[in-house]
């Protein structure tokens, strides 16, 4: 299918990425094409067949509820942007939470 | 948004005829009211869901928190296997099925406490299915009526870190920046989603009291709303009787159960409000001003919601086999339903056992009747001046030391006459003074409290009073029977407070003839 | 002797006989890393020269060369083998690291502009395991961002140059693993395979190059591109040299809930027992149009070389492979777009300053990311989007499903299947840059093994031309596929075509990597 560049808008607000109009302008015929690539997959009948998310079908993989040394606060706090009082600090928030 | 539930089948709500429950009147008729609860309740484990991190609350910001749980490139969850145990056994409780094989999704949103701005919960396949949960409804006559609430599932998933709105009013509204502690994020976390069978706020605060209780009983948290181990949303929607059901709004910040009540409560009215004055119900999310007793229309968001959720390529299906949950299901403890009916059998009063198990003080009530007291004056006590001395001093009873025994000894000490009702209330306060060190007839004897009750000592004291108050017993005699309680004080001062009241009364009215 | 040259088993021969110490043999790779990679040789840890001053001779293999971690781990190794200790058996054999995984004291850039500086607060488990054998870790290697290319290209940092012909790309988007190990300055290096990554570059650069069973190395660690498509493996100059690196990295890991717990095969007791007997399967669908005439030629050079290794050459189908790369390019952009969310400005990173923290996120990630992961992210988020799902995500993965059967009912025919590795011999810088979907292309013999989730090896099976260059001489890769857990059968087929081939898969004729 072809995404119309307002499409690209709509799915770049989604990816929070903030795209000039020239990347929207460009990337709408290349993202048409390689969707149009993509949806050869459904060109196969598979009605009933499983999807696989993992070569393996692993099954219950947890581990004990047993604490584990956490990180001391200064190697996490070391790699942010921004910090405060101990927290990483953002600006404004605006938008509804979940 | 079409009315289907998340695994895509039509939502089916009860109706407030089959429940009993009267219609809302408006000015162009009748509604009915219908409400949906969405639960959350952060589980007691020792560490995370996905994470070997500390889950103790109050800790300094960012001190639990590791590669996993800040969303640090590379790093991957790993199933708490506590986690799932607890949401099994809080499924049994709730009566619902355990799903043979569940998996969990992402649920992809940015926002700057989620660290990996996706959170990992259920979605098509759950852990537990169709449970259902009957809840006393209190009708206001002392008596009550029970009702079932279905429960469309109960999923697993993980808490947020927590935000400080700095600057300006404190709250997200009018911050200019926002600082984050991820200690949260990661906590496992259960969502219960009730079906829409819920037709007024009522029946709303009965089915949140008893999933608390329920909660507790089992163990798996101490749901408590204030420190939001427990968190409720609510959605609710009006419609003619006989509709389809209703565009729906979803109230949040419902921070305790009178909460919940009032903003059902308002909400209802608001919608039939607006509908009857031509307008329609917009689907939103409100916040529920616990101040100003309203609900308002939260920031509308940026662009229609879509969470995009698939499979997490993480993590591997859960699988419970039948035997595996039959021994969890051998774990489950007495739910409050049987607590109830015990304690009725024991003589206790439907509303202090509702009390005793929502106060979660049923352990001390046990203990204190295997002590040998009285299942009726135990609860009397538990639920009576003991809970309302613990809470002007603000303790718990944990805290306060007492325990089942120490009730036991109390009212074992009121039963052979040592102390009267008054004196008790006084020995429960020194037991809380000593944070249990001394047990109520140590306290007694430490201060002294005892009642006067010998009958020589008591009338000695009698015959002083009346005869020095020659005016009030002429009046007495005038008829004036009340005046007895001048004299009856007047013992009491001469006692400290420790002549045993009905005595003193049967001794005045002897020697006054 | 030149111990550039030396295999890692020859290596550890020489380090266990104390002929050369290992201080030794970093200094050798150090010396010629600063001699052809490009880099500012300076200080605790070398960085590459900034892309616009990397010139047409650097091969820039490298991001960060952790120079005194590795003289002072090559010292410590000496010293514990002086003192008699019990060392591992490639104990003091240094290595290049993909840019991908985390390690402590380096940075950690991904290729990516989102992750310049960062310093990760914890080592992924191969990392921990490589460490814990005594390898020596040379520094960080170049790569596609967030491993998302086939020509290294589309690192931030600048492109890696292919040792065999420095106007040519290594493939990737383990590139910079690829060149390290195919222009002498390391004689193994870790790479990571999605779709390809490790195979592809390792068929462009004349090396061997291994995606090991998805689940049998740990994921912990390495920044997620595809989550059930990801995996580490190794490369080397030899099959040997690679089946012991791969035995020293692979293996259950409690931190990866996809990692397996079966205990790995064992690679090495078999690895000389020959392929007299076993049936090799030709995948039709994996042949033919689209493959270069040269990369077909050597191909069928190489099925005959089996026939007369004794083994049996049988014709084999995988129905659905050619709806493997269609498939791919949804389910890795799908992965990809919730794994690249974190990137966001908030915790590590990239922070491009505005108003509102939505504006700081959006504006974070439209700096930080380059344009092909700005692709994938949107065609991922596109894939995943209310409406779209069951067409794209879901029926992708319904496609995975059937090339997973289609292979386990060609292994019920052959042993292991083989193809070209790549349409292609390595092609020149810049050719196709401008066309995502041509670029596309070049996986689309290694993405069915990626799908299915089974092992799969390249190794040089000769040279050939290129079509815009009928003179030069270009490494052509061989692959060989196995079923799940038989890497060892892989290996042993590699390695008994590799005995028989007696190719050196060392670049010769270029003045930049001439050796001494
Ligand atoms: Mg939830
Ligand atoms: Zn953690």
């Amino acid at each position: 299918m072809a995404l119309s560049a307002d499409e690209v808008r709509h799915v770049a607000r989604l990816a929070r990425l903030a795209l000039t109009d020239a990347e929207v302008e460009a990337l709408a015929p290349q993202l048409s094409q390689i969707l149009a690539y993509a949806e050869q997959v459904g060109e196969v009948a598979a009605q009933d067949v499983e999807p696989t998310t993992h070569p393996f079908a692993l099954r219950d993989v947890s581990r004990p509820d047993e604490p584990q040394p956490s990180l001391p606060r200064e190697d996490v706090l070391a790699a942010a942007p921004h910090a405060e009082q101990d927290r990483f600090g953002v600006p404004r928030i605006v938008s509804e939470e979940g | 948004m079409s009315a289907t539930t998340m695994s895509g089948e039509p939502i089916s709500a009860t109706t407030a005829a089959e429940h009993g429950v009267d219609l809302l009147q408006g000015d162009t008729g009748e509604w009915e009211l219908v409400v949906g609860l969405e639960v959350h309740v952060e589980l007691q484990t020792r560490t995370k869901m996905w994470c070997g991190c500390s889950t103790d609350f109050g800790a300094d910001p960012n001190t639990n928190v590791c590669p996993v749980c800040t969303g640090q490139p590379g790093a991957l969850p790993v199933v708490n296997e506590q986690a799932v145990r607890d949401a099994t056994l809080l499924g049994l409780a709730l009566n619902g099925e355990i799903a043979p094989i569940c998996r969990f999704h992402r649920k992809n949103y940015f926002y700057p406490d989620l660290a990996k701005n996706y959170q990992i919960s259920q979605y098509d396949v759950p852990l537990v299915n169709d449970g259902w949960l009957d809840v006393e409804v209190p009708t206001g006559d002392g008596q009550s009526v029970s009702r079932r609430v279905r429960i469309e599932r109960l999923h697993m998933e993980e808490d947020t870190g927590k935000s400080l709105h700095v600057g300006d009013t404190g709250r997200l509204h009018g911050a200019d920046r926002s600082l984050i502690d991820y200690n949260r994020c990661g906590i496992p976390l259960l969502e219960i989603v009730s079906r829409p069978d819920i037709h007024d706020a009522d029946t709303a605060q009965a089915y949140l009291r008893e999933l608390q209780s329920i909660v507790r009983a089992t163990g798996v948290s101490d749901a408590r709303m204030e420190e939001g181990s427990i968190r409720c949303d609510a959605n609710v929607s009006v419609r003619r009787p006989g509709d389809e059901l209703g565009t729906r709004t979803e109230i949040k910040n419902l921070n305790s159960i009178r909460s919940l009540g009032r903003a059902i409560a308002y909400e209802a009215q608001r919608q039939i409000g607006v509908i009857e004055d031509g307008g329609t119900i917009v689907m939103e999310t409100r916040h529920w001003d616990e101040g100003r007793g309203v609900t308002e229309t939260l920031r509308v968001k940026e662009s229609v919601t879509d969470y995009r959720y698939f499979p997490d390529p993480d993590l591997v299906e859960i699988t419970s086999p039948a035997e595996k949950v039959e021994a969890i299901r051998t774990l489950l403890p007495e739910l409050p339903a049987a607590s109830r009916a015990r304690l009725g059998e024991a003589g206790v009063t439907p509303e202090q056992a509702a009390a005793i198990i929502a106060t979660g003080l049923l352990p001390w009530f046990d203990d204190a009747v295997a002590a040998g007291a009285d299942g009726a004056a135990a609860a009397n006590w538990l639920v009576g001046d003991i809970a309302g001395q613990l809470s002007a001093e603000g303790l718990r009873i944990e805290a306060a030391g007492l325990t089942g025994a120490h009730v036991a000894e109390l009212i074992a000490l009121i039963e052979d006459g040592t102390l009267s009702t008054k004196l008790a209330k006084q020995v429960v306060a020194g037991v809380i003074d000593a944070r249990g060190a001394k047990g109520p007839a140590q306290v007694a004897e430490d201060q002294g409290l005892r009642q006067v009750s010998d009958e020589g000592e008591l009338r000695t004291i009698v015959e002083q009073v009346v005869a020095a108050n020659a005016d009030t017993v002429e009046a007495i005699r005038g008829g004036n029977d009340k005046a007895i309680g001048a004299l009856v004080g007047q013992v009491m001062k001469e006692t400290r407070g420790q002549a045993d009241p009905r005595k003193t009364n049967e001794l005045l009215r002897e020697v006054i003839g | 002797m030149v111990l550039t040259r030396l295999s890692a088993v020859e290596l550890a021969q020489k380090l266990r006989t104390k002929d050369v110490s290992a201080v030794e043999v970093v200094e050798a790779h150090l010396e010629r890393i600063a001699a052809i990679d490009g880099v500012v040789a300076d200080g605790d840890v070398w960085r590459a020269v900034p892309a616009d001053e990397l010139t047409s001779r650097d091969i820039h293999a490298y991001l960060h060369v952790t120079a005194a971690a590795a003289r002072e781990h090559a010292a410590d190794v000496d010293r514990r083998r002086a003192a008699g200790d019990d060392l591992g058996p490639l104990a003091g054999v240094p290595l290049a690291l993909k840019d991908v995984l985390t390690m402590r004291g380096a940075p950690t850039t991904v290729g990516s502009r989102m992750l310049e500086g960062w310093l990760p607060p914890y080592d992924a488990t191969v990392t921990e395991r490589l460490r814990a054998a005594d390898l020596v870790v040379l520094g960080k290697t170049n790569m596609d961002e967030f491993a998302m290319g086939s020509s290294t290209e589309n690192s931030a940092y600048g492109p890696t140059r292919n040792p065999w012909d420095l106007g040519r790309v290594p493939g990737g988007s383990s590139g910079g693993s690829a060149a390290a190990v195919a222009g002498l300055m390391a004689p193994l290096s870790i790479g990571t395979d999605t779709g390809g990554s490790i195979r592809q570059p390792a068929a462009l650069t004349g090396i061997v190059g291994a995606k090991p069973t998805y689940g049998t190395v740990s994921r912990y660690g390495l920044v997620a591109f595809a989550s059930s498509l990801d995996q580490a493996g190794p490369f080397a100059r030899t099959v040997e040299d690679a089946a012991h690196l791969q035995t020293l990295i692979h293996g259950h890991d409690p931190r990866d809930s996809t990692s397996i717990t079966d205990t790995p095969a064992d690679l090495l007791t078999t690895l000389r027992d020959g392929i007299d007997g076993l049936r090799i399967g030709v995948v039709t669908e994996l042949q033919g149009d689209g493959y270069e005439p040269g990369v077909r030629r050597v191909f069928e050079q190489a099925l005959e070389r089996f026939e007369r290794l004794g083994a049996k050459i049988v014709e084999v189908s995988l129905p659905h492979a050619g709806y493997g790369l269609p498939a791919y390019y949804l389910i890795a952009p799908s992965e990809a777009s919730s794994n690249l969310a974190r990137f966001d400005g908030v915790r590590y990173g990239l922070r491009v300053d505005a108003p509102t923290a939505e504006e700081m996120n959006a504006a974070t990630r439209a700096a930080g990311f380059g344009p092909e992961v700005k692709r994938r992210i949107m065609i991922g988020t596109h894939a995943l989007s209310s409406g779209y799902y069951d067409a794209y995500y879901l029926q992708a993965s319904k496609v995975r499903t059937l090339i997973a059967r289609d292979f386990a009912s060609a292994f019920e025919q052959a042993d292991v299947l083989v193809s070209p590795t790549s349409p292609t011999v390595a092609f020149g810088l810049g050719d196709k840059t401008a066309d995502p979907l041509a670029m596309y292309l070049n996986d689309v013999a290694t993405v069915p093994a990626s799908l299915a989730g089974t092992p799969a090896l390249s190794l040089p099976a000769g040279t050939a031309e290129a079509p815009d260059a009928p003179q030069a001489t270009l490494p052509v890769g061989l692959q060989i596929m196995a079923p799940l857990l038989r890497d060892d059968l892989m290996y042993r087929v590699g390695w008994a075509f590799e005995s028989d081939l007696g190719f050196t898969p060392i670049p010769a004729g270029d003045t930049a990597v001439e050796v001494a």
